[in-house]
């Protein structure tokens, strides 16, 4: 027990550190690199508290996808480090007063807690213990049967997402050779080798 | 096992059929958009019929997450009415434009697909996961043309406090489910049934603040002018009633059904947002020149009248918020239909002064557009007087007069606003005159939403039984 | 729960040593190298001239394309693991569940495939 109390604590100053320091680092390739560090320490709370499916998902997904391409907008984008820090000064205290007025909600939340648990009989599906019934099995068992209208909802917003980028990103260019390896090899040799019979010292 | 599909037909037909015009289109001719532009519409009739067809019952389905009640299905009538005749505008718009893409028609359909989600949730996951469907498709429909920066702008400003609002919701929800236990709205009404913990209260007020934001409430509205300026106007069209009715319908299911317990709680911050709201619209909106932001302020100002029905959060004060919602609908699809048709030498103009003079060049047309003012205005007997009628009396009824006496005031002040538009069609002298023809059923959209305006006061029945049956429906009636 | 725990162990320890091999490395050569920065020695090289720009320049908004497709058809496929972990329990309904979704995506795979989204030209 006591080494878990020693990971949950160290994992969380880890994230809330790199938290920190992803908006208050100079350079945004390294805010993006805490970010990642962010995301892993995340990871293995979700870890600690037997959720090991949102873990690894946390890890596929956001460091393997949404991270590189925070990375790839940071990195291949002609950012003025300069221009994007001026004014950070000027946003410091309306920013500072908003994350001061959600640190006193949070702390009268903290204050009032009381666990939902007190209607139990509420909870449409409650946690098993994940000991018993491992946290990736149990969500198997509900999204495509229980959920099965969020489900294909989320299908659709994946859908709408995709037809979306294409649709205000794709174009089409003119006057580029592009390859058609079907029309390649349906070349055949009567199409394209012409045999003629050249007669001596004229040429063709 | 296997769900009830049957309440659930009107949005399978709507799934299914842009899911078939997508590949028709990616398959088909290169310039089939008016096609499936036509064959949307069709769909979005279908879907209309077979929605009729559920009037009357009530029926919850997959495990309680979708629920279809008198108050669904008269909301979803009025999103597919608002879907249809945006896209029936769109049509020559996206002709002249040369923004002839047939993906125009299908996120439009999926966009409507998140609306009668939105409309039917009972749950706050499928609250959530349908407002960004809708949100989702409206973003790229406001970055239509890709080419124009103030689109693109539009499309980013959207998104940009789309997503914050969406994270505020979320952020409110989770409160809820911590403090609860449970996302189900009818679970949500029981747990708070006896007794509100703090944080609930506070993740309560962040619902209401995502909501707001989506329906543009002051002081949630910042977004609305540029996005409604920099959007396509027939995109803008949609904007201005579909989100605009599926999220009011959503806000008041949410407030009025799970979050009842804490009315004491949520109905000053409602009470403040519609007054506020109600100010703002007026005021801001008379130093405006160009007609779309105009109407950006004058959506916030409706905004602020239908949500004193919710205010007073009782069986009329919903019907109020009803009968508001379909006049407000065909009053400003037709004010939109009016603005589509501003065209001078074949591009589109925006200044309320080129309306100049229209009574002379476009008698017809100047007609729609001053009843439509005069309804905006509420003014007997047009039928916007009695959308304002039945919320002021429903506060009145519950003893908030203050809410209606602002309601009062800001009508007055608004009315210089919406008359002047009307004095500078039949007074000023036309400066450079509009284009005349190329309607394409802009011309139907006004004369029938004129003539529906105009006679409401006639025949006002069927509205006002339906709403009040709708509305009863919401309070166990 | 504590079992469960007991199989992350390993990583755990893993990640101790990962990490205290890289900072003993780091922080050996920081100690005991001779280190003597100067201007030159901290510039940007680029072929013995003086840097004709800036290292960050403008890139084609394909390469995002490219990115949030595939984080898209990640996200589509992260769905899939629970459902093959607990495919035993969810039956046939699971499994039709799981096909239709996949087939909603399969209409955005042919649309990206026709549109010629997936082309580098």
């Amino acid at each position: 027990m006591i080494v878990q109390a020693i990971v949950f604590y160290v994992l969380s100053a880890v994230l809330i550190a790199s938290g920190v320091l992803v908006i208050s680092v100079r350079n945004p390739v390294h805010a993006v690199l805490f970010l990642i560090l962010a995301f892993f320490n995340a990871a293995g709370l979700f870890v600690l508290n037997g959720a090991e499916f949102l873990a690894m998902v946390l890890v596929v997904v956001y460091v393997g996808a949404v991270a590189v391409l925070f990375l790839f907008v940071v990195m291949l984008l002609d950012i003025n480090l300069l221009r994007m820090r001026e004014g950070f000064l000027r946003y410091l205290p309306t920013g500072a007063l908003i994350g001061l007025i959600l640190l006193i909600e949070l702390a009268g939340i903290y204050a009032s807690w009381s666990f939902g648990a007190a209607e139990p009989g509420l909870l449409a599906a409650p946690a098993p213990d994940p000991g018993a019934v491992p946290n990736t099995d149990a969500l198997g068992r509900l999204i495509y049967t229980d959920y099965i209208y969020l489900f294909q909802a989320a299908g659709l917003i994946l859908l709408v997402a995709m037809i979306g980028a294409i649709m205000l990103t794709l174009r089409a260019r003119s006057g580029i050779l592009r390859q058609s390896i079907a029309h390649q090899l349906l070349r055949s040799r009567a199409s394209s080798i012409e045999l003629r019979k050249v007669p001596r010292g004229e040429g063709v | 096992m296997l769900p009830d599909l049957g309440p659930v037909v009107p949005e399978l037909i709507v799934a299914v059929a842009a899911m078939g015009l997508l590949m028709v289109g990616v398959f088909g001719r290169a310039n089939a958009t008016r096609t499936l532009c036509g064959l949307a519409i069709l769909v979005l009739f279908v879907a209309l019929v077979f929605e009729t067809g559920l009037t009357g019952t009530r029926a919850e389905t997959f495990g309680g997450m979708f629920v279809v009640d008198g108050f669904a299905v008269y909301a979803k009538i009025l999103v597919l009415i608002a879907a249809a005749a945006s896209l029936a505008m769109s049509i020559g718009w996206l002709r002249r434009e040369g923004a002839e893409r047939f993906e125009f028609p299908v996120i439009l359909l999926f966009a409507t697909l998140g609306m009668l989600m939105m409309v039917s949730a009972n749950n706050l996951i499928s609250l959530y996961l349908s407002l960004e469907l809708q949100s989702l498709s409206l973003y790229v429909l406001a970055a239509f043309q890709r080419d124009n920066s103030r689109s693109t702008e539009a499309g980013l400003k959207y998104f940009v406090l789309g997503s914050l609002a969406s994270g505020m919701l979320l952020y409110g929800s989770s409160l809820v489910y911590g403090f609860a236990g449970t996302t189900a709205f009818d679970g949500l009404a029981h747990a708070f049934g006896n007794g509100i913990p703090l944080g609930a209260t506070i993740g309560v007020i962040f619902v209401l603040t995502g909501l707001a934001f989506k329906v543009a409430a002051v002081p949630f509205h910042m977004w609305t002018p540029d996005v409604y300026e920099g959007a396509p106007t027939p995109v803008t069209a949609l904007f201005a009633v579909g989100p605009k009715i599926a999220a009011f319908a959503l806000l008041v299911r949410v407030m009025v059904g799970p979050f009842s317990a804490l009315t004491d709680q949520w109905l000053q911050v409602v009470v403040f947002i519609s007054a506020a709201s109600m100010i703002l619209g007026a005021f801001a909106a008379i130093a405006q020149s160009n007609i779309k932001r105009l109407m950006a302020y004058s959506s916030i100002g409706h905004v602020g009248y239908a949500l004193i029905g919710l205010a007073v959060g009782d069986q009329t004060g919903v019907r109020g918020v009803l009968i508001y919602l379909a006049i407000y609908l065909f009053m400003t699809l037709g004010t939109w239909a009016a603005i589509l048709a501003m065209r001078q030498k074949g591009r589109a103009v925006e200044g309320i002064s080129d309306l100049a003079g229209l009574a002379k060049t476009h008698p017809g047309m100047a007609l729609a557009l001053a009843i439509f003012m005069f309804s905006m205005a509420g003014i007997p007997p047009m039928a916007g007087f009695w959308g304002k009628l039945y919320v002021f009396m429903a506060a009145i009824d519950k003893g908030m007069v203050t809410l209606a006496v602002i309601g009062v005031l800001t009508s007055v002040v608004g009315a210089y606003y919406y008359l002047r538009i009307v004095k500078v069609m039949y007074f000023d002298e036309p400066a450079e005159v509009l284009d005349h023809g190329g309607g394409d059923g802009l011309g139907f959209v006004m004369g029938v939403t004129a003539l529906v305006i105009l006679f409401f006061t006639l025949i006002p029945a069927p509205l006002v039984t339906q709403a009040g049956a709708a509305a009863a429906t919401l309070f166990g009636g | 729960m504590d079992a469960m725990l007991r199989e992350y162990l390993p990583i755990l320890i893993f990640l101790v040593i990962a990490i205290g091999v890289s900072t003993a490395f780091i922080g050996g050569a920081w100690l005991a190298a001779r280190q003597r920065p100067d201007i030159e020695k901290n510039s940007p090289y680029e072929c013995g001239f003086d840097a004709f720009d800036d290292a960050r320049a403008k890139f084609e908004v394909r390469y995002y394309l490219v990115g949030i497709l595939f984080i898209i058809f990640d996200l589509e496929v992260a769905f899939l693991f629970p459902w093959a972990v607990a495919l035993g329990k969810i039956g046939m309904y699971g499994f039709w569940s799981m096909v239709l979704f996949l087939a909603v995506l399969t209409v955005g795979f042919i649309y990206e495939w026709r549109k010629g989204a997936l082309e580098w030209e």
